[in-house]
């Protein structure tokens, strides 16, 4: 990996909650880094720590000890706000339950992230009508997210995560709720946006589906990093 | 701005419980515009027949008179000082004669004030003229229609009238009906008998006497006489303006529970979303929005009712408020309950200054209780919101 390409740079990081009077530690000493444009996920057995892995990356949270380095800004140090400003310009989000915002139409919860970002009404159209493209989702656009199946949800939220063109973009567990067909679908179609746009990708996940699809699986037991091996694509 | 939309676009998309409180809210800010500006127009409406009718542009009250103490009406009066007879004689002043006295309905006892007033005057609007006398022999009255109907008294009628004169021994007359007038002031109407004051002065050997000169606004110069104390409009209508201001605080009730029904249901909305939407804020958050812009958002969205009624209110409240102002309020049966006499029609009296109260009143109140339940956002993480949990 090339050092200058380095987007996300974690060490030492522990990572505690609070239960009761005690803690448990979530993250131990978790050291590693990505690199632009990787294509990545994290595994292993529920409770591992891959979604708080995620969640520190994401600027959601932040850790108990060590440093974590996320395109420039330091997640250990950031405030509120800046944690906001960069999730906002840099990062995108892509949930296991989708989370789409459910009095907005298709169109709006795919606008959403640029409207907060200030854009313009022209650029935006622009915009969403590509992401919304990539997805396939053109034809519904004034649909609400009740509307919506657990796919094509789930291509919003896809399009929702890509439409500012962002450096990153986390998914934990994005395929739990679909089924094999549509986990495909999906799964190609973050492989082509990671290719055109260059993001990087970082997954949290037990599917086999996904892990199949990812180019680097780092597996996580209890809290610690066990293995972090590339996987070579068949063609 | 954009908070603005998305607040719009949110409470737009809101269920059935939203519209009902907006509907509430929208009856509150009608019905506080509705009944304020019909005090305000009944408080305009007394005061401005007071004015025609009995205060003119105020009163020079005989030091000897005093409105609660009815007994010694009888001596209630002075001889005119004479600084008044330029006054009196060009119409700017009128003089009038109180004086106790009965008469007898169908023979039944009925204890009158007799007011004097002289036949050609223009200051107050008392028809003065049907007491014009034209046989010294027939003594005329001039009654309200309040009083003619409680004493089932018709023009033409002739009414046994029993008063003291000065030395104490008692008189009577048959007087007869010349004229009955419509009038909403009670201190006109109501146990009033008016005479000519030159007959009442001659009857009750009080000549060139009266209990006080009622002047018009024509009259600028209000001198100090000795003997007679000015009461000037503002102080002769204090009691109307504490009677309004008394009913229109008894419609605060009415008022508060409107309100208190809309802000219940808001507030009790705005907790719900803190616990049901709690994904929706941590994915917000999640999508790059700080913790203050959510507040902002969830108490605009909250503050949304309040406009939307506003919008609502003007659209069914426009109507009914213009309605109100061109053919006014029929009245008849409220009227005795309110222990004034009204005319027929009463027209409410709007004004900017009303509007804009009451919406900010609202206005404030709802944004006010908008907010409060969204404070502990404040405290919100992200990854709890997104797990739904609430820290
Ligand atoms: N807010 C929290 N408070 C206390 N403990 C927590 C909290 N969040 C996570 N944990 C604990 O930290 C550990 C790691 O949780 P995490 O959610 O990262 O697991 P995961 O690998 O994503 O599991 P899964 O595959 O089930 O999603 C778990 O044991 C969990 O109970
Ligand atoms: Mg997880």
């Amino acid at each position: 990996m090339n050092q200058n390409n380095v987007i996300i740079q974690l060490e030492n990081v522990v990572k505690d909650y609070r239960i009761g009077s005690g803690y448990f530690r979530a993250l131990k000493d978790f050291s590693i880094s990505f690199g632009h444009g990787e294509f990545a996920g994290f595994i292993g057995p529920s409770g591992s720590g891959k979604t708080t892995a995620l969640n520190i990356i994401g600027s959601l949270d932040q850790p108990s000890s060590g440093t974590c380095l996320v395109l420039g800004e330091n997640i250990s140090t950031i405030s509120h706000r800046q944690a906001a400003n960069l999730r906002n310009h840099q990062i995108g989000f892509i949930f296991q339950t989708y989370n789409l915002l459910p009095v907005y139409t298709v169109y709006e919860n795919v606008e959403f992230p640029l409207l907060l970002l200030g854009l313009s009404d022209t650029g935006r159209k622009k915009m969403i009508t590509e992401a919304l493209e990539m997805v396939g989702l053109t034809d519904k656009i004034d649909s609400r997210p009740a509307q919506l199946s657990g796919g094509q949800a789930q291509r919003v939220a896809i399009a929702r995560a890509i439409v500012k063109k962002p450096a990153l973009i986390l998914a934990d567990e994005p395929t739990a709720n679909l089924d094999v067909k549509n986990s495909h679908n999906i799964l190609e179609l973050m492989v082509k946006l990671n290719r055109e746009l260059g993001s990087t990708f970082v997954f949290s996940t037990h599917d086999p589906k996904v892990i199949s699809y990812l180019q680097r699986i780092i597996r996580l037991e209890d809290g610690r990093i066990v293995s972090d091996q590339p996987q070579k694509q068949e063609l | 701005m954009l908070i603005f939309r998305l607040a719009f676009k949110n409470i737009i998309g809101a269920g059935l419980r939203t519209w009902l409180s907006v509907l509430v809210l929208s009856f509150s800010y009608i019905t506080i515009i509705f009944t304020q500006g019909m005090y305000r127009g009944m408080s305009q409406q007394i005061t401005s027949a007071m004015i025609a009718t009995e205060l003119g542009d105020g009163q020079y009250w005989n030091s000897a008179y005093d409105p609660d103490e009815l007994f010694d009406l009888d001596k209630a009066n002075g001889v005119l000082p004479a600084e008044f007879d330029p006054a009196i004689n060009s119409g700017q002043a009128v003089p009038i004669l109180f004086y106790p006295g009965s008469i007898y309905p169908q023979g039944r006892l009925r204890p009158v004030i007799i007011k004097g007033i002289p036949d050609r005057q223009q200051v107050l609007a008392i028809p003065a003229q049907f007491l014009v006398v034209e046989d010294p022999e027939i003594v005329k009255a001039v009654i309200g229609e309040r009083m003619a109907n409680s004493c089932k008294l018709a023009q033409g009628d002739l009414v046994t009238l029993r008063w003291r004169d000065s030395d104490g021994t008692f008189d009577a007359v048959d007087v007869e009906i010349a004229h009955i007038m419509k009038t909403i002031v009670p201190a006109a109407d109501q146990g009033i008998l008016w005479l000519n004051l030159h007959q009442l002065q001659t009857m009750t050997g009080l000549d060139q006497s009266a209990t006080m000169i009622v002047i018009s606004p024509e009259l600028t110069r209000r001198p100090d006489l000795p003997g007679w104390d000015f009461k000037s409009v503002y102080y002769l209508t204090e009691e109307i303006r504490a009677m309004v201001k008394m009913k229109s605080s008894g419609a605060m009730i009415l008022y508060f529970v409107l309100i208190g029904l809309a802000l219940i249901a808001i507030f009790d909305s705005q907790v719900l979303s803190i616990f049901h939407r709690r994904r929706e804020m941590g994915t917000m958050m999640a999508l790059g929005m700080t913790r203050l812009r959510l507040i902002l958002l969830f108490t605009l969205e909250g503050a949304m009712h309040g406009v939307l009624a506003m919008l609502l209110a003007f659209i069914y409240g426009t109507p009914l408020l213009i309605w109100s102002i061109r053919s006014g309020i029929a009245l008849p049966a409220i009227s005795s309950r309110w222990g004034i006499a009204l005319s027929d029609h009463l027209f409410p009296h709007y004004t900017i200054g009303l509007i804009v109260f009451t919406i900010l009143l609202v206005m404030i109140l709802v944004t006010v209780v908008s907010y409060l339940p969204l404070r502990r956002i404040s405290r919100l993480k992200p990854t709890d919101a997104l797990r739904g949990k609430l820290s």
